[in-house]
């Protein structure tokens, strides 16, 4: 019994291993990044956070970590008080074309229809008139939202909003998609059925995600990585990357353990006995060595 | 808003309507105040339908209403743009919003004396009271729908990219939209006031000079007749043109439930 429970540990530790990713061969590179609002709240302090091209990163953390400051940032929304925060090693200083962010709401023009959101939304980046509703059309095709080119905003339920909301969001083809809990209004079902689409959606394109949750499973769910957060001063304190295949599905046993692991580590947050996680240089060889990393460093999540 | 029964509802209005109607009739014929001060719906109806047979009910109307037209696309043409100046750039907010808010104060009329100085008595000083006694609210009530563009819309604006004419015209002044058109009924009803308010003071030939002439003639029933179809115009406009636009507008933007 008590074996069976300890294997079940290390085999989630196995899954969620450290992730060390240089700053060099990553997409967003963000370093020492530290954020004041005016009231002198600390939103953010020394974060250091490296994403590669084609991953997609869950920050997860308790309510007032500086999550939905820290993706402000990498969209340009918030000026950070310190640090950089570079694309493509770009220094980024303010909202670009490359980055799009996505609200907890679907944010859609309510005068528009379907279609004419993402028409417009095409029209801003310069997409040429005639190529505009196919495109729109095809978009609204992968979320599943056909014969509802035509209905405005108001007559759709939440997750269908959502729906069109991602639509629009792929189909002006940032580089990097900045997700602000977009889940996190909807009901459990629709969750789990917009969780499967956004998967399928980046099995497919390979987009860059930074996707914000406080829903251990749904980081778990999603991830190739979770970055676990602490408040006060907002920092990050675990960088885990998620060996577990894609498509995932919401029951699978593996990932459920996963899901307590991490549950007890988030519980340890918001009491504040987390240790804070050594600096990943000094520690990947100890690592590496106790959970069987090839030497080589790690390989990317299989898909 | 209740659908569940429009006969039944009409019905009622109609019921009370002629209630009120039979009971001003009656206090007429009463014959407590002389039937020269206080005619009854009859004699008010008769003197309304001899006005319109003839023909000065029509021409008054016309020329009124023209008036009114001229005044408003005026008022709208200036109070809108102002509004949107007054919302988006501080120069605006900060010098020309409080002169604004000032002069809102001012009853309409109070600019008469000032236009009979400057324009005469001419159709002039009553366009320029009218402009006077609407603009200002529309700009107002402009500026306050702009600030009040649910802020989700202008960050959604900003990371998709609008920017310049195309979020002008395509985000702020749709999400505006509705709050502006209120702001226009507004202003509407303040012109409609100020036009009737500067007729009556001198020889215009609207509407409100019909009324002095039947204050002249101590015709009673032409006054009532006249404030009636007063009445009358008022709730067209507002009803046919205004509510149809603003519902419209307000079930688009589902800002209303439909079912
Ligand atoms: N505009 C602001 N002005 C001042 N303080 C702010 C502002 N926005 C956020 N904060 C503060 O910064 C801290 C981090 O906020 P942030 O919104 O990034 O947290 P979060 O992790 O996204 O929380 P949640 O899960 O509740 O969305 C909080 O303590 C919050 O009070
Ligand atoms: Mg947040």
């Amino acid at each position: 019994m008590l074996r069976a429970l300890l294997g079940r540990w290390r085999s989630s530790l196995r899954l969620l291993r450290p992730a060390h990713v240089e700053a060099d061969h990553a997409k967003i590179s963000v370093t020492q990044l530290g954020h004041r609002y005016a009231n002198k709240v600390v939103a953010l302090q020394d974060v250091d956070l490296n994403v590669r091209s084609g991953e997609l990163v869950c920050l997860l953390g308790p309510s007032g970590c500086g999550k939905s400051t820290l993706l402000y940032a990498l969209a340009g929304h918030v000026q950070p008080t310190g640090g950089t925060v570079s694309i493509d090693g770009q220094r980024i200083r303010g909202p670009g074309p490359d980055r799009l962010l996505m609200f907890q709401e679907a944010a859609l023009f309510p005068w528009l229809t379907v279609r004419g959101n993402i028409t417009f939304a095409l029209a801003a980046r310069g997409v040429p008139r005639s190529q505009r509703k196919e495109r729109a059309d095809q978009y609204i095709r992968r979320v599943q939202l056909q014969g509802f080119e035509e209905t405005l905003p108001h007559q759709l339920s939440g997750g269908m909003k959502m729906r069109a909301s991602l639509a629009r969001a792929l189909a002006v083809d940032p580089t990097v998609l900045l997700m602000d809990e977009p889940f996190g209004s909807l009901d459990a079902q629709t969750r789990i059925h917009m969780q499967e689409m956004l998967q399928s959606i980046w099995m497919r394109t390979h987009k860059t995600i930074v996707f914000v949750t406080h829903d251990v499973h749904e980081a778990l769910m999603l991830g190739t990585r979770v970055v676990l957060m602490a408040p006060r001063p907002g920092r990050i304190v675990r960088d885990l990357e998620v060996h577990l295949p894609m498509p995932r599905h919401p029951e699978d046993a593996a990932l459920t353990e996963m899901v307590r692991h991490v549950q007890g580590l988030l519980r340890e947050v918001e009491r504040n006995t987390l240790p804070e996680a050594t600096p990943p240089r000094a520690t990947a060889s100890t690592t590496a060595s106790t959970h069987t990393l090839p030497a080589s460093g790690l390989t990317r999540p299989v898909r | 808003m209740k659908r569940d029964a429009p006969l039944k509802n009409y019905g009622q209005k109609l019921g009370l309507m002629l209630l009120l109607l039979g009971a001003w009739e009656g206090l007429s014929r009463l014959g407590v105040w002389s039937p020269y001060l206080f005619p009854g719906p009859v004699t008010v109806a008769k003197s309304l339908w001899s006005m319109a047979v003839d023909g000065r009910l029509l021409d008054a109307t016309l020329r009124s209403l023209g008036r009114l037209g001229r005044a408003y696309l005026m008022s709208v043409a200036i109070g809108v743009p102002l509004g949107l100046l007054m919302a988006r750039l501080a120069f605006f907010r900060n010098a020309v919003k409080p002169v604004v808010m000032g002069l809102q104060a001012l009853p309409s009329i109070c600019w008469l004396p000032l236009a009979l100085l400057w324009f005469g008595l001419t159709d002039t000083s009553i366009l320029f009271v009218v402009v006077m006694g609407s603009v200002l609210g529309i700009a107002i009530a402009t500026e306050d729908s702009v600030q009040g563009v649910d802020p989700q819309l202008l960050r959604v604006a900003s990371t998709l990219g609008v920017r310049g004419l195309r979020f002008q015209f395509g985000v702020l002044l749709p999400a505006a939209l509705p709050g502006i058109v209120t702001g226009l009924k507004l202003g509407w009803s303040f012109a409609w006031r100020a036009l009737l308010a500067g007729e009556l003071l001198f020889v215009s030939g609207g509407l409100g000079q019909l009324l002095t002439v039947g204050r002249e003639l101590m015709d009673v029933p032409q006054v009532m007749a006249v404030m009636v179809a007063i009445i009358l115009i008022g709730i067209t406009v507002d009803r046919v043109f205004f509510q149809t636009v603003e519902g419209r507008l307000r079930r688009r933007w589902g800002l209303e439930g439909t079912l």
